[in-house]
């Protein structure tokens, strides 16, 4: 695993309110951006999450993690508004929902990626990245169609916050090919772009790392640290490889049959008895 | 400014400020960023370098200083090159993918004070060895992603550098010593210091001075009129001798424009964006092309197949011949026309070469057949020999004066000798001073009248062209006392598609002998179109019709070498084909795929002595360690070929 800590540089995850200017009407780093409050969701009889309580700070890096099944994908769908929970409160940046949605959740700042990888296959890395500009298009089907005047002008501005984060994600290689022709580690990649084109403030990753070899896993590492030490992006994180969190996140929620188990950060959580039955098992 | 032009230009920095003078609208370097082509002309250049050594300055820089450049090629550390010769302090240049070990062994042996690097990779790598390196005060980075939350004391962005430059600027006093710092640079200066790879044992820092690396580039451009037209592609190495010569200090002497490549990976898409005029590459590269390219008509529609091929007939016929300006019929002359618009253009347009003048491949042998699809097409691919020591040029071919099989007669102006023991020496403009801190390393390479040895042997061509053969220590003799040089016969049987590896013996023997490796794709896929049935590689190696095929090959090879006074003596008389692949994995090739031949006549002895015995096959088993770590053995029967060696006089006398 990278190792972050290097001589000379502070630590790179310290959520402390001193790092990093606050930007203007958002929420201070460390502040509560996000707060689950006692959900639970059911699918018919199955209980899929019950009762589970945790925040999400302004900046910080949150995973969750647990065995399979546990209910970490449903509740990143919960927070990312495609699921409903039966019981309980979301409150996301200080307003509570009603009902959501995915589109009003994206409308609202948050961005994710998927398990599997959800990319239009046939579309070059650019394109799909510009997809994700779609809700910061402002100009209308007309002059979208004339593709002049203002429509080209708003392109040509989206194209630019595009080609940084294609700088950014080092994937100027690409940019003309068809992400279908891509290895898997690289389509995650383009994944991320589209989701951070969205200028996203809380990024919603399902298994970044999943089925990548060492090397993938570390780039990915250090992109997400990336995103998160230069624009400040919260982001919420979904993990198998346990490691990987570790080094990785600033806090942890564990899941184990949809209940949470511990909550802290890292160090407490490794220690936490609890969730070292859940992952090794336990004799009864 | 306006003094130097008069001044003698003999260093960098003069250049440079002779280029803002005369051409400053020119441009002087590109960048592809954010998918777009920046273009800096020769008068912002210099604007930006005279503000980056006046930010330089400040910080501390100091004439004799040494500041290492880490990173793949990018404007603003050519420009960190430069700022730092501007204030008479020395650049080295380390290689962006060297561990931090080796980083730190060249920056301590170096003394580097500063360092200008690329980003954030670099910077983790010098601060993970800043224990070793107490010398090292400040660091200069140009991308700054991920570098928010670091220690800014003792780093600093380049742009800021820059910035604090312009403002320094504004003052006359720092204005004059910037301006005083150049005129008063001479050129016995030391220019730069370029670490060798050390492929045989450490690095060491080979010392340029300005005048040397000057001389030698104006020669070099004279030679092959390069202009301020001219263009290049930089995305060789920016620690090797080649980017610093054929881009670096050409482009200054020239004048012309360096583009830098948005990233290693995009090389070859903007290749074909810039349309280079003088390129160069190591002869893999060249191959690797050719490879793709040939895949690719392979796919093709039959149409577009046939004409490719049909045409590539007629540049084989012709083609080279009207490069070199020999006479061809006029039907030939009609025909190559069409070919260059129907296959060859287009061609050329997508490997980006449309506009290539000249071309250069150097570094290992090139075989012919590669050398000619170039040359046929039109591209005017040349070969050169060089050496860090000399400042990279030592012989270059003419044009109109190509061969596959010679790098070319000296350049202008350089002397060559070849020494009793048939080991080139050499003696250039250019050449090096001295290898940094290494008194004992520089006495062993120059001779006492000046001249460098070179450890490579090679002989002149009636014709007045080198022929570098091996490295000297490899170059045995035979029992008779004939030549028996390695690497030229297993390069040349190397250069058939068959033939993936071949390590030969014969030095203190009788004859010459040879192990072979199969080439599994060429040879399989001639198996499928031959219906031979194989069921593995070993079965397949030891296939009697195979062992035909190559013998043909081997054949072929002494029928070549018979014509070569020299290396008549050195034929190949009895081969056999091994029944596994060599390995790096099993220690038989280095991580750099060469081959380790002490190390596999040690561990197939048997089959050596079988070779030099009457025996018609051998056993061996041999270890082989697997791609996860375990170990099995391999054993074989392996059948020995005899060759028929072509007649000449030296090979009877020989027999």
């Amino acid at each position: 695993m990278r190792v972050i800590d290097i001589t000379g540089a502070p630590h790179m995850n310290s959520t402390g309110g001193a790092l990093g200017a606050p930007q203007t009407g958002a929420p201070h780093r460390g502040d509560v951006l996000l707060n689950v409050e006692n959900v639970s969701l059911r699918f018919g009889g199955v209980k899929a999450i019950t009762d589970v309580s945790f925040d999400i700070r302004k900046g910080e890096i949150r995973a969750i993690i647990g065995p399979n099944g546990a209910g970490k994908t449903s509740m990143l769908n919960v927070i990312n508004g495609f699921y409903n929970p039966q019981e309980g409160r979301i409150t996301f940046r200080g307003a509570t929902r009603a009902r959501m949605r995915p589109s009003l959740a994206a409308a609202q700042g948050i961005a994710r990626t998927f398990q599997n990888v959800a990319l239009f296959k046939g579309m070059s890395t650019l394109d799909n990245i510009m997809t994700g500009r779609t809700l910061k298009m402002n100009r209308g089907f007309f002059w979208q169609v004339l593709r002049h005047g203002p429509a080209m002008r708003e392109e040509i501005e989206h194209r630019k916050f595009v080609e940084e984060i294609i700088d950014f994600l080092e994937i100027e290689a690409i940019r003309k090919t068809p992400v279908g022709r891509l290895p898997y580690g690289l389509q995650k990649r383009v994944e991320l772009g589209r989701a951070l084109a969205m200028e996203p403030e809380l990024l919603l990753l399902d298994e970044p790392m999943a089925g990548m070899n060492l090397e993938e896993k570390e780039d990915m590492c250090r992109f997400i640290l990336d995103v998160n030490n230069q624009f400040g992006t919260t982001i919420a994180l979904i993990e198998h490889d346990i490691g990987v969190v570790m080094d990785l996140s600033d806090r942890i929620v564990v899941l184990e049959y949809g209940r949470k188990i511990a909550d802290g950060v890292p160090n407490e959580v490794k220690r936490d008895q609890k969730v070292i039955d859940a992952y090794l098992g336990v004799s009864h | 400014m306006a003094t130097s032009a008069s001044a003698r230009l003999d260093t960098f920095p003069k250049l440079l400020a002779h280029n803002a003078a005369v051409r400053g609208t020119r441009p002087a370097i590109r960048h592809k960023d954010y998918g777009i082509w920046q273009t800096w002309n020769w008068a912002e250049s210099y604007d930006i370098v005279r503000a980056y050594a006046a930010g330089l300055s400040g910080i501390g820089v100091r004439r004799g200083d040494a500041v290492a450049i880490v990173g793949s090629n990018r404007p603003k550390l050519y420009w960190s090159v430069m700022a730092a010769q501007v204030l008479g302090a020395v650049p080295v240049p380390v290689y962006a993918d060297a561990v931090a070990d080796e980083l730190a062994y060249v920056l301590a042996n170096a003394e580097v004070k500063y360092a200008a690097v690329q980003d954030q990779e670099q910077v983790d790598k010098l601060l993970s060895v800043s224990d070793r390196l107490p010398q090292l005060a400040h660091l200069f980075y140009d991308e700054p992603r991920g570098l928010r939350d670091y220690d800014h004391e003792k780093l600093h962005a380049i742009d800021e550098v820059i910035a604090s430059g312009r403002d320094a600027l504004t003052e006359n006093a720092v204005r004059q010593r910037i301006d005083d710092s150049i005129a008063g640079g001479s050129g016995d200066d030391v220019s730069i210091i370029l670490y060798t790879s050390g492929t045989t044992g450490r690095s060491k820092g080979v010392v340029l001075t300005a005048k040397g690396c000057i001389d030698a580039a104006t020669d070099t451009v004279t030679f092959d009129k390069l202009t301020d037209r001219d263009e290049v592609l930089a995305y060789l190495p920016l620690a090797w001798v080649g980017d610093h010569y054929l881009n670096y200090a050409q482009g200054l002497v020239a004048g012309f424009c360096m583009a830098c490549p948005e990233s290693p990976e995009t090389a070859e898409h903007d290749l074909r964006e810039i349309g280079p005029t003088f390129y160069f590459a190591p002869p893999r590269v060249f191959e690797a092309l050719l490879t793709r390219v040939m895949i690719r008509m392979e796919d093709a529609g039959v149409l577009k197949r046939k004409l490719f091929h049909h045409f590539i007939g007629v540049a084989k016929r012709y083609g080279e011949k009207l490069l070199n300006g020999e006479p061809v019929p006029l039907g030939g002359r009609l025909l190559y026309g069409l070919g260059e618009i129907l296959i060859y253009g287009p061609l050329k347009n997508v490997l980006g070469f449309t506009r290539i003048r000249t071309a250069y491949t150097a570094g290992e042998a090139i075989g012919p057949d590669l050398f000619s699809f170039y040359r046929s097409l039109g591209l005017n691919l040349k070969q050169l020999y060089g050496q860090t020591e000399a400042f990279l040029y030592v012989t270059a071919q003419p044009d109109g004066q190509i061969r596959s099989d010679t790098v070319g007669p000296p350049t202008p102006n350089v002397e060559i000798r070849i020494a009793d023991n048939g080991e080139v020496q050499f003696r250039s403009p250019g050449q090096f001073r001295e290898y940094y801190k290494d008194a004992e390393k520089t006495a062993e390479t120059l001779t006492e009248d000046g001249f460098v040895k070179t450890g490579d042997a090679g002989f002149f061509e009636p014709d007045g062209h080198l022929k570098i053969i091996d490295r000297a220590k490899d170059v045995g003799k035979l029992a008779n006392g004939s030549l028996f040089p390695p690497k030229y016969v297993e390069n040349k049987l190397k250069f058939f598609h068959n033939i993936k590896e071949a390590v030969v013996f014969g030095d203190g023997r009788d004859f010459v002998t040879c192990f072979l490796n199969i080439d599994l794709t060429a040879v399989g896929n001639w198996a499928e179109r031959n219906n031979v049935s194989y069921a593995s590689y070993q079965e397949l190696a030891g296939h009697p019709r195979v062992y035909e095929m190559l013998q043909k090959n081997v054949e072929d090879v002494n029928r070549a070498l018979a014509q070569e006074p020299l290396m008549a003596g050195a034929q190949v008389h009895r081969f056999l084909i091994l029944h596994k692949e060599l390995d790096a994995d099993d220690g038989e090739l280095t991580r750099t795929q060469k081959v380790r031949r002490s190390f596999i006549a040690d561990r197939y002895k048997p089959l050596i002595d079988a070779l030099y015995s009457d025996k018609a096959e051998e056993d061996i088993t041999t270890e082989v360690t697997f791609e996860d770590g375990r170990k099995g053995s391999i054993s074989a029967r392996v059948k020995i070929s005899d060759v028929a060696v072509a007649r000449t006089a030296a090979a009877r006398q020989a027999a």
